[in-house]
């Protein structure tokens, strides 16, 4: 009989940091202390804290291991498994709050857990995604099972569309009406599809693939009631072969859904058909857009094509598709079996139920959030995310990636949904949260997203194709020290034309980072363009390093680290740096005991 | 999959297996488990709650875990049971037979079974 698990994280961040090893040490010590009958080891999906992997949750009690390393398993299973004393110093410690650390022992008491709302990763670190019969036992199929017995595709439409839920994307158009317009827009259709955006894009952003690695089956439930609800037979999931954890799960997911028969023929025995096919992306980022979402699928090269006509009416192989994102699947379900009001009672007036969140970037607690729509951003970095890291002043937060902009403190107190981002300059976008302090520089962060989507651009229409690369070499310009007041409103010109011509999302968005930027950082670009300065110190061409001679104590450190020889001085005598030869790499600073060396 | 019941099936064998992960049902019951109290016997005991408990399907209700000494070693195997809204009951020199007699009698039917309690012996 089994009196506790152990669940060892398996998505990829633990991976990556050595959770298969971990693993195989409690496998080995479990089976050395002759606990193989009394403790069940788990491989689950991801518990959303990656910064602290790998992570380890002992269940019943939930105590939360941190950052574990293979030599640590035995004491764990020996203290912790055998004795019942918890390992204190592997238990996460708080970092909520720096004043008063507080020893966690269970994991839904921390700060980071206690402010979530578990509604999509309800089951992620928590099941083991490789196994159908846990998906199953957290009601698991059970929605798919009540649509197909009980509900009309119309009553199940009608469902979606009362719980308010938008499509989490980053768009927000309404779900219950995307397939409302599938199932009746085109009447005489001999095939429809169902397909799902699984080609996370943004860089930074990975709740996508957190949840195809935790809760794979959530998903494909989700699409088999899409089609029920549409009237297709047929679906694809488009996941980027980046992704190769998601990729197995999903085919290993797939493959026992088929087993049990919850894909196939008849499934129920309702009459109703439906099957699944992965397609895998090679990561481009305009295959995130739709319609070159589904031009990749037909296996052509991924360039979008205007719309109308929409992929409702004419999609996949010229037939009404339906395509979501993964998010929004993920909490179909569940609205299915707890009910349009359900969901609808969590949220704001227009933006219904949670949103997951990739915090990233300055902040203590890197990893995967979920909020109730409405949820502040100061509650999001402050205390789910923990603060910024070394007493640092927050200075903006960048949502949506590429396509999103920076929203400033004065805004962290907006509640957070689709029209109030909107309404701030952002987007909601697919759920990045990138954090930045006084260290960064708007136009270095401005610059660097541009330098993606002018790599990223596929070239078909001339707007994006030339107007990125055109903005991308004005703030180039501009961070070297050599723009001139009149390139800002020529970028602005060009920003306002691009997203306004663009055939495609990509192009239409791309100019948000810079739009932003010069909304609510614009003193920062006079700056460099005026007093040829970087306030935050990053732009290279624009810093000096030098040595402040009363500081100095002559002891050399600095000369010997300097790469390029750029520094001079006797031995006990003020050192000099040669701005000429400087090529401002910061070892001299790094270096000095004395702090005699600044940057400005 | 040909029906719903099919789908219930393998939902209530695999619930009990899950259910562990929920964690805190409103009663817990913790058993020591420390040097002191393994030599004392707490093994048996805490295989005795973990089974009879799911036996008489109490697992949505009742955590069985454990944990260290808690200072009575004398008195071990040492079982403590917390319940929403009502004292602490800390049961001591506990068998595999008392644990049964604790799940029929307290577990299910609310009644602390005093003589097997710590006040019952200290003092």
């Amino acid at each position: 009989m089994i009196r506790a698990q152990v669940l060892v994280c398996g998505g990829t961040g633990c991976t990556s940091s050595g959770s298969k090893a971990i693993q195989q040490a409690f496998e080995e010590q479990i089976e050395k202390n002759g606990l193989v009958d009394e403790i069940k080891l788990v491989q689950t999906g991801c518990f959303g804290l990656c910064a602290l992997g790998p992570v380890v949750i002992v269940y019943p009690d939930g105590t939360f291991y941190s950052k574990v390393t293979p030599e640590d398993v035995s004491e764990i299973v020996s203290e912790h498994l055998l004795k019942g004393r918890v390992v204190d110093r592997l238990v996460y410690k708080d970092t909520g709050d720096l004043n008063t650390i507080i020893e966690n022992v269970s994991l839904s008491d921390t700060a980071f857990y206690k402010a979530q709302k578990r509604v999509v990763l309800r089951n992620c670190g928590v099941i083991n995604p490789e196994n159908i019969d846990e998906y199953i036992a957290m009601d698991g199929y059970q929605a798919l099972g009540k649509v197909l017995t009980e509900m009309t595709p119309e009553e199940v439409i009608k469902v979606v569309s009362d719980s308010g839920l938008r499509g989490r994307g980053g768009a927000g158009f309404p779900t219950g009406r995307k397939w409302d317009m599938a199932r009746n827009l085109v009447k005489d259709a001999d095939q429809k599809f169902v397909a799902c955006n699984a080609d996370e894009g943004d860089p930074g952003a990975f709740m996508d693939r957190s949840v195809l690695e935790g809760d794979p089956h959530a998903v494909i439930e989700a699409m088999a009631i899409a089609g029920y609800a549409i009237g297709a037979t047929k679906g694809f999931i488009y996941v980027r072969a980046e992704y190769p954890i998601a990729v197995k799960r999903l085919e290993i997911a797939i493959g026992q859904a088929r087993e049990y028969g919850l894909l196939g023929k008849d499934i129920f025995g309702s009459g109703f058909d439906f099957d699944l096919e992965l397609r895998l992306g090679a990561g481009a980022f305009v295959c995130g857009e739709e319609t070159a979402l589904m031009t990749s699928i037909e296996g052509n090269r991924g360039e979008p094509r205007p719309r109308p006509p929409y992929p409702a009416v004419k999609g996949l192989f010229g037939k009404p598709t339906v395509l979501n994102n993964v998010e929004t699947y993920a909490n179909i379900p569940q609205i299915i079996l707890k009910g349009a009001e359900w969901f609808a009672s969590m949220g704001t007036e227009k933006s219904k139920g949670t949103k997951v969140f990739a915090l990233g970037g300055k902040i203590n607690n890197t990893g995967l959030v979920e909020v109730p729509m409405g949820t502040t951003l100061r509650q999001i970095v402050e205390e789910i995310g923990g603060g910024i890291p070394n007493g640092k002043k927050f200075k903006a937060a960048q949502t949506g990636g590429p396509s999103g902009g920076c929203i400033p403190a004065k805004h962290l107190d907006v509640p957070i949904d689709y029209d109030n981002l909107a309404a701030i300059n952002s987007i909601m976008g697919s759920g990045g949260l990138i954090v930045m302090d006084e260290d960064n520089c708007m136009v270095d962060i401005a610059k660097f997203f541009l330098e993606f989507t002018v790599d990223e651009s596929c070239g078909k229409c001339t707007p994006c194709r030339l107007g990125t690369r055109k903005m991308y070499e004005i703030l180039d310009k501009i961070t070297k020290g050599q723009g001139t007041l009149e390139d800002i409103d020529t970028l602005e010109e060009l920003a306002n034309y691009v997203k306004a011509n663009s055939l495609c999302g990509l192009g239409q968005t791309a100019p948000n980072p810079v739009l932003s930027t010069l909304l609510y950082f614009r003193d920062e670009y006079i700056a460099h363009v005026v007093d040829k300065k970087c306030p935050a110190g990053v732009c290279k061409d624009l810093l000096s390093f030098t040595i402040d001679p009363e500081k100095c104590k002559g002891c050399t450190k600095c000369a010997r680290n300097c790469p390029v020889g750029a520094i001079s001085g006797a031995v006990k005598q003020p050192h000099v740096i040669d701005q000429s030869k400087c090529i401002k790499c910061g070892a001299c600073m790094a270096n000095c005991s004395f702090g005699a060396i600044s940057k400005q | 999959m040909k029906s719903l019941a099919e789908l219930s099936a393998i939902r209530e064998k695999m619930k009990e297996k899950v259910v562990l992960r929920e964690g805190t049902g409103e009663t817990r019951v913790v058993v020591g488990m420390a040097t002191c109290g393994i030599a004392a016997g707490a093994r048996p005991v805490l295989n005795a709650f973990v089974e009879g408990v799911s036996k008489a399907g109490l697992t949505d209700k009742v955590t069985v875990t454990q944990t260290g000494c808690i200072g009575v070693c004398q008195y071990e195997p040492v079982v403590e049971i917390f319940e929403a809204g009502k004292e602490k009951v800390t049961y001591v020199k506990m068998t595999a037979d008392k644990a049964a007699e604790v799940i029929e009698r307290h577990l299910k039917g609310g009644h602390v079974i005093s003589e097997y309690t710590i006040t019952n012996y200290q003092l």
